[in-house]
C-alpha cells in the first residue's frame, strides 16, 4: 500500500476477526478470519452479497454483537484501544461519542416517540460532549451543512413527518453530533428512490470529507461504493477476496469472483425486432384510471404488451407501477377504461373471469417468501394449478412437476419434497417462476422479481425468464425500479410517475436521447462504476442550473 | 389538533353505543326468564294477588319498549326498582356496596400498577437472567392459580391462630380509613398478587417486543446505558400496550372482586350479585351488571383514548 | 416459625417438582427416540414438568372408577374427620371420602372444562376465519356483534346468564363457551387476517380456488401454531371461570364431585389451620400452572429467537 501514511494515522486495526451465530444450539461461523486498517480520514468500502458479514463487521468495529452472535478470535484495536477486552463502560463511552453509526432505514432507526432534534441532543449531551443549547445550535449548522430543507425548523418533526431521504441525511447528521473519528454507514442508500440516493450521497461524502472522518462504507452496490470510498474491500461468505484502492480495484480486479460481480452489469439480451403492424397484442392497457377511496392512483394509462416480447414499467416508489399489476390481474377494478386480452375485454372484477381467462395471465412476486404458503410442499405449490387449469392427476401430474422443476433447472428429486423454507432465495424465486409456467399462461407479470435477490442470483433468474419466453412464446411485463434490470432485459419501456405514463417507446429509443425531462433524471442518476460519476454529475447539474 | 378531537369524540360516541346495547341485553335477560317468574319467585306463598302484584312491580303488564324505556330512565337517575328479595330499593342496597369495592380495587390498583410496571421494566432489563426466569415463572404461577386458593393461603399464612390480620372483612361499625385499610389488607393483598403477575408479564412483552427494532439498536450504538434504552426508548412506544393492559387488570379489579369478596366476607357489590343471583333477585342482577358494564366500558374507552394520545404519529400529522 | 416451616416446604415442593420433570423427560427421551426426543430436549424444566402433570390427570380422570377407593356419593363416616388409614385425606362436610371425591373431581371438573373449551373453540375459529376471508358485511357484523358481548365482563355476563337459564350443567357448557368463544374468534380473526393479506393468498385467489380450498388449505395450515398455543390458554380460563362459578355456588351442583364447590364446601376447616379444603383448589392450581408451562414452552419456541 502507499506510504503517505504513517503508522501513527492508523485509527482502526482489526486482525482475524472471526464472528460466529448461534443457530439451533450450535454456533456457525458468520466471519471467518478477516483483516482490516483503517486510517484517519479515510473512506474504506465494505462489499458484498447477503450472507458475506459486511453488517457483522461494521458493528465489530464498534465493539458491538447483535444478539445471538460473538466474536470467537481476533483483535480490534481502536486508537490502541482493544475493543474485545474493553468494559462494558469504555465502550458504552466510544459509541456515538467517537465510533458512529447510519443505520440503512433511517425511517426504522429513528425513535417514533422523539422528535429529530431530541435525539441529535442524546448523544453530546449524554456523552458530556456539550449542552443542550450548543447542541441544538451545532444541529441546525450540521443540518444546513447537508442540505436539508428548513435547518431550523426540521429538527422539531417527528421521524413520521420527514421524508426517507431527509431522515438519512439528519441521521448523518445526528451520527456526526460527537465529531467523531469513524462512522459506520451500513448501506444508507439501499430503501432509498435513485433520484433520492444521488442527493444522499452527496451530502454524505460531503460532510466527511469537511470533518476530515474516517468511515467504512458497507453496501452491496459497486457503483455507489465507487463513488465514495478510497480503498474497497470484497467480502464472499465471511471470507475476505481481495482489497485495493479504489481505482485499481475497478480497473483491474485480481479474483475471479469480483470479476464475477462487476460482469453481471454488462448483460444484456439480444434485442427483439419491432412487432409488426396490426398485429393483435396479448395484452392491452386502454386509458385505465384507478384508484383507491377518493384518490386515483393511476391516470389514463396506456400500453400493449406483444407476444414474446417484454414490456418494462418504471418508476419510483408510488409511480403507481404495481398498481398496473392489480389492475390487469382484476384485484383492483379500474373506474375508466378497460383492459384486452387477445384484443377482447376482460372483465373487470377477477372473480368474475373464466378460468382459463385466469389461467392465462399468470404473476411472479417480489418477495418470494411471501408467494409461496411455507406449509405447502414444492410437490403441491407447482402441482396444484397444473391440477386445477389442466386436470393432471396421480403420475402425469408428478411427471409434469417433474419437467417443470427441471425447466426451472433444479433436480426433480432432491427438490419435490422440500418446503419453501429449505430453499435459498434464489430458488425460491425459481419455484415462483414453475407456478407461473404450469398454468401454461401466454403472459406473465413479473413484480419486481429480482429487486429482493443478490445481482448474481438475479441475473441467474433474468437469464431464465429469457430462455422461457422464447421457448414458450411468453409476453412479459417486467414491474421495475432498476434501471439496470430494463437495460438487461426489455423490448419496450414504459416510464411512469405519480400515476402518469410519462413516456413509452423502445428500449433502443428510451436509452437515446431527447427525453421527456424526468426520464432524464432518471437515467441520470444511476450510478455508473466511474469513481468521477458523481463528481461529474453533480458538476453538470450545476452548470445546467447556474 | 382538531382531527384528533374529532377521533376521541368518536371514540366516546361508540363507547356510549356499545354501553346503549349493552344496557339493552342486560334488559332483555328479564324477558328471556323462562315460565312465570312471578309464581316462581313467590314459591308457595303464591297467591293470585301476590303475583299481579309482582307482575306490575317489574311492569309485565306493559309493552316491552315502554318498560326498557323506564328502566333505563330510572337507572340513569339511580333508580334501580325494588328488590324482590326483601322489598327495598336497589339504589339503597347498592349505594354502600359500590363504594366498598371501588375502594377495594382502588386499594389493590394503587399497590399493584406502579409494583408490576416496576418489575416488568426490571424484568425486560435483566432479561434471560435467573432473575428473570424466576420472576416469569412466579408469575405464570400466580395466574394459574384460582383466587379463592390464593385467598384461603393467606387466610392460613396471616390469619389463622394468633394472626396478623382479620380473615373476615366485614367492615361492621362504620371504622375509620387507616382500620378499613387494615382490616381488607388480605383481600386487597390476593387482588394484587393476581392482577400484578399479569401485568407485569404484559410490560415485560410489550418492552421486550421492541427490543428488536432497529432504533433501539440505534440507541445502543450511540453509546446509551441500557437502562436509559427501556426507559426513553422503549418505553414510551410501548406505550399504548401497557396502557391496555392497565385498563384490562383495572376493569378486572373491578368486576373480578366476587370471588375474593365472597371468601373474606367483604360487603361489596360483588357479594351482592352472588347472593342475588341465587336467588334470582333480578333487579338487582341487572343494576349491578349494569354498573360493572358501564365501569368496563368506561375503562376500556379511556385507555383507547390514552393509547391514541401516546401515539405521535396521530397527534403530530405530517 | 410457623411461616418459616411452610417456606420450607414450598421449596422442597418446588425441589420435587423439578426434579420429576427432569425425570420425567429423562425417561421420554429414553423411550421415544426421534422426533419426539428432539422436541423434549428443547422443554425446560418447567414445561416437562407441566406435561408430566398433564398425563397423570388425564390417567386419573380416565380410571377415576378403578382407582378411587370408594364411590363417589357414599357417606362413610362422620363428617370432617381427620386423615387416617381408611380415609386417607379425611371425610368431608357430610361424611364422604376426600380423596375419592378428589378423583372424581378430576373427571367432573376438568372434563367439563374440556368440553366447554373445545366446544368454545370450534365455535369461535370457524367464525374466525370465515369473518377474515369473507370480509366486508359479514366480518363487520360479526366483529361487532363480539365486540358488544366482550363489552360485558365475563364472569358478570355468565353470572346474568345463568340466573336465567338455571345452573345445570348442559348451560354451564354452553353459557361459558359462548362467552369464551369471543375470545377465540377475536384471535382467529387477527391470525387469519395476517395470513389473508400474504401474496400467497392473493396468488391462490388469482388462480380462482373456492373459499374451502382457502381456508382448509392456505390458511389452517398457517394459523394452526397460535391456535393451538390459544387452545391452551383458553383451557386454562374456562377451567378457572367454572371452578369460580361452582365455588359461589353457582357452577357444577351437588351431589357431583367437583373441585371448586369443594373448596366452597369446607371452606370452615381452613379457619381452624386444617388445610383439607386446599387440597382441591390445590389441585385446580396445579393442572392450571401445568398448562400455562407448557404453552408457555410452545410460544416462546415459535417466536423464535426473539431474545
Amino acid at each position: 500500500m502507499s506510504d503517505q501514511f504513517s503508522d501513527k494515522d492508523v485509527l482502526l486495526t482489526v486482525k482475524g476477526l472471526k464472528i460466529e451465530g448461534r443457530a439451533d444450539e450450535s454456533w456457525m461461523p458468520i466471519v471467518n478470519g478477516v483483516d482490516l486498517t483503517l486510517r484517519k480520514g479515510e473512506v474504506l468500502g465494505l462489499i458484498g452479497e447477503s450472507g458475506a458479514g459486511k453488517s457483522t463487521v461494521g458493528l465489530a468495529a464498534m465493539g458491538f454483537t447483535r444478539d445471538g452472535c460473538r466474536i470467537s478470535d481476533g483483535e480490534i484495536l481502536f486508537d490502541g484501544i482493544d475493543l474485545r477486552h474493553a468494559g462494558t463502560k469504555v465502550l458504552r463511552d466510544l459509541k456515538g461519542k467517537r465510533i458512529a453509526y447510519v443505520a440503512q432505514s433511517a425511517a426504522a432507526s429513528f425513535n417514533p416517540s422523539h422528535k429529530l432534534m431530541d435525539q441529535y441532543c442524546e448523544g453530546p449531551v449524554q456523552h458530556g460532549v456539550m449542552g443542550r443549547t450548543e447542541a441544538e445550535s451545532d444541529a441546525v449548522d450540521l443540518y444546513r451543512r447537508m442540505q436539508l430543507p428548513d435547518p431550523e425548523s426540521i429538527g422539531f418533526r417527528y421521524p413520521h413527518q420527514v421524508s426517507g431521504g431527509q431522515l438519512q441525511r439528519a441521521m448523518t447528521a445526528m451520527a456526526m453530533s460527537c465529531r467523531p473519528d469513524l462512522i459506520i454507514f451500513d448501506e444508507p442508500t439501499t430503501a432509498l428512490d435513485v433520484t433520492t440516493q444521488i442527493e444522499v450521497l452527496a451530502a454524505i461524502r460531503d460532510i466527511v470529507e469537511q470533518f476530515d472522518t474516517a468511515a467504512i462504507y458497507i453496501t452491496h452496490d459497486l457503483a455507489v461504493v465507487a463513488q465514495m470510498a478510497d480503498r474497497i474491500k470484497v467480502l464472499l461468505k465471511g471470507d475476505e477476496v481481495e482489497e485495493a484502492d479504489t481505482r485499481t480495484m475497478l480497473a483491474a480486479p485480481q479474483e475471479e469472483y469480483t470479476k464475477s460481480l462487476w460482469a453481471v452489469r454488462s448483460y444484456t439480451r439480444a434485442e427483439q425486432p419491432p412487432v409488426a403492424k396490426g398485429t393483435t397484442p396479448v395484452v392491452s392497457v386502454r386509458n385505465v384510471t384507478a384508484g383507491y377511496g377518493a384518490v386515483d392512483v393511476l391516470m389514463d394509462v396506456s400500453f400493449d404488451i406483444h407476444q414474446r416480447r417484454t414490456v418494462a414499467v418504471v418508476g419510483e416508489s408510488g409511480s403507481g407501477k404495481s398498481t398496473v399489476a392489480r389492475v390487469i390481474t382484476g384485484l383492483l377494478p379500474p373506474r375508466r377504461g378497460e383492459i384486452l386480452f387477445d384484443g377482447k375485454a376482460l372483465p373487470p372484477d377477477y372473480r368474475r373471469r373464466t378460468r382459463d381467462q385466469l389461467r392465462q395471465a399468470q404473476m411472479i412476486y417480489q418477495m418470494a417468501d411471501t408467494a409461496l404458503n411455507p406449509k405447502l410442499k414444492i410437490r403441491e405449490l407447482i402441482g396444484r394449478p397444473a391440477q386445477m387449469y389442466l386436470g393432471l392427476q396421480g403420475k402425469a401430474l408428478t411427471e409434469r412437476i417433474r419437467q417443470l422443476l427441471d425447466l426451472i433447472e433444479l433436480e426433480p428429486d432432491e427438490y419435490i419434497d422440500r418446503l419453501p423454507s429449505e430453499l435459498s432465495g434464489g430458488q425460491k424465486q425459481r419455484i415462483g417462476i414453475a407456478r407461473a409456467l404450469a398454468a401454461e399462461p401466454k403472459f406473465i407479470i413479473c413484480d419486481e422479481v429480482t429487486s429482493a435477490l443478490d445481482q448474481l442470483v438475479a441475473e441467474g433468474i433474468l437469464k431464465l425468464l429469457d430462455k422461457l419466453q422464447t421457448e414458450f412464446d411468453l409476453a412479459y411485463m417486467f414491474i421495475t425500479h432498476d434501471l439496470a434490470t430494463v437495460k438487461a432485459i426489455a423490448d419496450e419501456v414504459v416510464v411512469m410517475k405519480e400515476g402518469k405514463v410519462v413516456e413509452q417507446g423502445p428500449k433502443s429509443e428510451m436509452f437515446q436521447p431527447p427525453h421527456d425531462p424526468y426520464t432524464e433524471l432518471l437515467l441520470s442518476s444511476v450510478p455508473e462504476m466511474d469513481p468521477d460519476w458523481l463528481t461529474d454529475l453533480l458538476q453538470e447539474r450545476a452548470a445546467k442550473a447556474g | 389538533m382538531s382531527h384528533i378531537w374529532s377521533m376521541i369524540a368518536q371514540r366516546l360516541a361508540l363507547g356510549l353505543l356499545t354501553l346503549f346495547i349493552v344496557s339493552v341485553l342486560i334488559f332483555l335477560a328479564t324477558e328471556l326468564l323462562p315460565g312465570d317468574f312471578a309464581e316462581e319467585i313467590l314459591g308457595q306463598s303464591a297467591t293470585p294477588e301476590t303475583v299481579a302484584a309482582i307482575r306490575r312491580e317489574l311492569g309485565l303488564d306493559q309493552p316491552m319498549v315502554i318498560r326498557y324505556v323506564q328502566w333505563l330512565g330510572g337507572a340513569v337517575q339511580g333508580d334501580f326498582g325494588n328488590s324482590l328479595a326483601n322489598r327495598r330499593p336497589v339504589a339503597e342496597l347498592i349505594s354502600t356496596r359500590l363504594g366498598n369495592t371501588l375502594f377495594l380495587a382502588l386499594y389493590a390498583a394503587a399497590i399493584a400498577v406502579p409494583l408490576s410496571l416496576a418489575l416488568g421494566i426490571l424484568v425486560a432489563l435483566f432479561r434471560n437472567s435467573a432473575f428473570d426466569r424466576i420472576a416469569n415463572a412466579s408469575a405464570l404461577t400466580a395466574i394459574s392459580f384460582p383466587e379463592f386458593f390464593v385467598a384461603y393461603i393467606l387466610i392460613l399464612w396471616f390469619a389463622g391462630a394468633g394472626g396478623y390480620f382479620p380473615s373476615l372483612s366485614t367492615l361492621r361499625g362504620d371504622p375509620d380509613l387507616l382500620e378499613k385499610l387494615y382490616r381488607s389488607f388480605l383481600p386487597a393483598l390476593t387482588l394484587t398478587l393476581v392482577v400484578t403477575a399479569h401485568m407485569m408479564r404484559m410490560t415485560r412483552a410489550a418492552i421486550i417486543n421492541l427490543l428488536a427494532s432497529p432504533y433501539i439498536e440505534m440507541a445502543r450504538l450511540k453509546g446509551m446505558n441500557p437502562m436509559r434504552v427501556i426507559v426513553k426508548h422503549a418505553l414510551p412506544n410501548a406505550l399504548a400496550p401497557i396502557i391496555n393492559v392497565i385498563a384490562i387488570n383495572l376493569a378486572y379489579l373491578i368486576t373480578g372482586v366476587v370471588v375474593v369478596e365472597v371468601v373474606f366476607v367483604y360487603p361489596g357489590l360483588g357479594q351482592l350479585m352472588v347472593d342475588s343471583v341465587a336467588s334470582r333477585d333480578m333487579p338487582v342482577v341487572q343494576a349491578v351488571a349494569l354498573i360493572f358494564a358501564a365501569a368496563y366500558v368506561l375503562l376500556n374507552l379511556a385507555a383507547d383514548v390514552l393509547s391514541t394520545l401516546s401515539n405521535p404519529r396521530l397527534i403530530h400529522r405530517r | 416459625m410457623g411461616i418459616l416451616l411452610n417456606i420450607l416446604y414450598f421449596i422442597a415442593f418446588i425441589v420435587a417438582s423439578m426434579a420429576a420433570g427432569w425425570l420425567f423427560r429423562a425417561v421420554v427421551i429414553a423411550v421415544f427416540p426421534g422426533r419426539i426426543a428432539k422436541e423434549m430436549r428443547t422443554a425446560p424444566l418447567t414445561a416437562s414438568f407441566g406435561l408430566f402433570m398433564i398425563l397423570l390427570y388425564i390417567i386419573v380422570a380416565v380410571f377415576a372408577p378403578w382407582i378411587a377407593p370408594f364411590p363417589e356419593t357414599e357417606i362413610v363416616g362422620r363428617e370432617f374427620q381427620p386423615w387416617d388409614s381408611d380415609n386417607w385425606l379425611g371425610t368431608d362436610a357430610l361424611g364422604r371420602d376426600m380423596l375419592t371425591r378428589m378423583i372424581y373431581g378430576a373427571r367432573n371438573t376438568v372434563g367439563i372444562a374440556f368440553a366447554t373449551t373445545t366446544l368454545a373453540f370450534v365455535m369461535g375459529a370457524i367464525l374466525g376465519l370465515l369473518a377474515a376471508t369473507v370480509g366486508g358485511w359479514m366480518d363487520q357484523s360479526l366483529s361487532r356483534s363480539v365486540d358488544v358481548l366482550m363489552a360485558i365482563p365475563s364472569l358478570i355476563f355468565s353470572l346474568l346468564l345463568l340466573t336465567i337459564f338455571g345452573t345445570s350443567v348442559l348451560t354451564l357448557i354452553i353459557v361459558i363457551a359462548i362467552i369464551d368463544s369471543t375470545r377465540v374468534f377475536r384471535l382467529a380473526r387477527s391470525v387469519s387476517v395476517t395470513i389473508v393479506v400474504m401474496d400467497y393468498i392473493e396468488a391462490a385467489k388469482l388462480r380462482g380456488e373456492g373459499r374451502w380450498h382457502l381456508i382448509t388449505r392456505e390458511i389452517l395450515p398457517n394459523a394452526l401454531a397460535p391456535l393451538v398455543a390459544e387452545f391452551g390458554l383458553r383451557f386454562c380460563f374456562v377451567f378457572l371461570a367454572i371452578s369460580a362459578l361452582s365455588f359461589l355456588g353457582l357452577g357444577i351442583q351437588p351431589p357431583t364431585a367437583d373441585w371448586g364447590s369443594m373448596v366452597k364446601e369446607n371452606a370452615t376447616l381452613i379457619t381452624f389451620g386444617d388445610i383439607t379444603p386446599l387440597l382441591p383448589a390445590g389441585a385446580i392450581a396445579l393442572l392450571t400452572v401445568s398448562v400455562n408451562f407448557v404453552v408457555d414452552w410452545q410460544l416462546h419456541r415459535a417466536s423464535g429467537l426473539k431474545e
